[in-house]
């Protein structure tokens, strides 16, 4: 990216470049490197070589691929696997609105910089000082994590083979971690875990009676759910403090904070390196499926074991 | 031909949203119920798949080592481990699990 140091401000608010580069590159190696269990994760749900490399450099942003090969391997239907990589992807149009006004950049290279609007860009990013030092970390750990997750990716496929039964390997663990390491920051408040906690249950819930794929779908309706019931509960708390007696205003009740519950200064950030997960529930790995377990061995993965 | 479909819908929808983020005037997702739902959507989601794949296994839900391997994400997560190690830790102590189980 070019060096325009029209926005850059020379305050005391900057830090050395080495400095951001130093941590632009520490996100880049650690999540680039974890390319090579989405490899292994992808070719050994079926993906060939070509197709596994095609998802790192095309969809680029982990959690979705993650999705989209467990919904294949899972014998999902191609278009609710893609649509629910989809839905998880939507939050990088959040990420960009907020990229596009601190980068600044000129329209012309925006379509180039969209591939790398990602969590762990976009919380490199958030977390710099100046413009200057904001396009330094997005630009260094773009280009270290695209081209350490597009390597590790093509060695984890290759590797897939070499390496056998992946379950032996313990690494079929590896996108449900991604997923937690992903999440985990995000249950600051009892609202996002009110949420989790929902998704959860409608998601191994209805796992046996829908078809694959689409259990993932109906949990995304956890988050206007409990927005729904938190609203309600705000308003029914408001007309009782104002005697209730006040009929609706046309306008949105909205413009109140909601339970004095404080916005996040940064909703958006998500990245577990950076941001700093709150010790929180114990994980929503803590609801109890047992009750509900089966001893059926899914016909794709022969080679597990049900270790108890 | 099936994967091919999905990874190709997969990656023009997931390129159509990081660029709209960037070419989308500021006010259209600024909206505070929008910028609520899809703070809260991404959460739905990771929970959702996070339990599916930790506990499912095609359609039928299991309690395999893969369970002792999340606990250990959980644990270094907790203890605010790199995310390296992080997934290091589910998949070491997975692999652990099934090679004394198994």
């Amino acid at each position: 990216m070019r060096d325009d140091s029209a926005g850059v401000r020379h305050d005391g608010g900057g830090k050395p470049d080495s400095a951001v580069v130093r941590d632009a590159l520490g996100v880049g190696v650690a999540v680039g490197l974890s390319g090579f269990a989405f490899g292994v994760t992808s070719a050994g749900s079926g993906l060939t070589l070509l197709q596994t490399c095609a998802l790192s450099l095309l969809v680029f942003t982990g959690a979705s691929q993650f999705a989209l090969v467990g919904a294949l391997a899972a014998g999902g239907n191609p278009l609710t696997a893609a649509a629910g990589a989809f839905f998880l992807g939507v939050r990088n149009a959040f990420y960009g609105l907020r990229l596009s006004q601190l980068l600044a950049l000129p329209r012309a290279v925006r379509p180039f910089a969209a591939q790398w609007v990602i969590d762990e860009t976009a919380a490199v990013a958030l977390a710099q000082p100046t413009r200057r030092s904001i396009r330094i970390g997005f630009t260094v750990t773009g280009l270290s994590l695209y081209l350490l997750w597009n390597l590790t990716t093509l060695l984890g496929a290759l590797g897939a083979e070499a390496i056998g039964d992946t379950a032996v390997w313990g690494l079929d663990a590896a996108g449900p971690a991604v997923f937690l390491a992903l999440l985990a920051p995000m249950l600051r408040t009892g609202t996002e875990r009110a949420v989790a906690g929902l998704a959860v249950v409608l998601g191994l819930g209805l796992l046996p009676v829908l078809p694959a794929g689409v259990p993932v779908l109906v949990a995304a309706l956890a988050a206007p759910a409990v927005l729904y019931v938190e609203g309600r509960r705000a308003r029914r708390k408001e007309d009782d403090e104002t005697g209730g007696g006040e009929p609706p205003r046309d306008e949105p009740p909205r413009d109140e904070p909601e339970q004095g519950e404080p916005e996040p200064s940064e909703p958006l950030l998500s990245n577990p390196v950076l941001s700093r997960p709150e010790p929180s529930e114990p994980a929503p790995d803590e609801q109890e499926p047992g009750d509900r377990t089966l001893n059926e061995q899914g016909p794709e993965q022969p080679g597990r074991k049900e270790d108890r | 031909m099936n994967i091919w479909i999905a990874i190709g819908v997969t990656a023009v929808g997931c390129y159509a949203v990081k660029l709209a983020g960037l070419l989308v005037p500021a006010g259209v997702l600024e909206r505070p119920l929008v910028k609520r739902l899809a703070a809260l959507l991404p959460v739905a989601l990771l929970a959702a798949l996070t339990a599916q794949q930790a506990f499912a296994d095609g359609r039928a839900l299991v309690l395999d080592a893969r369970v002792a391997g999340l606990a250990a994400a959980a644990v270094a997560l907790f203890l605010r481990a790199p995310f390296l190690l992080v997934v290091a830790a589910a998949v070491g102590v997975t692999a652990g699990v099934r090679a004394i189980g198994g």
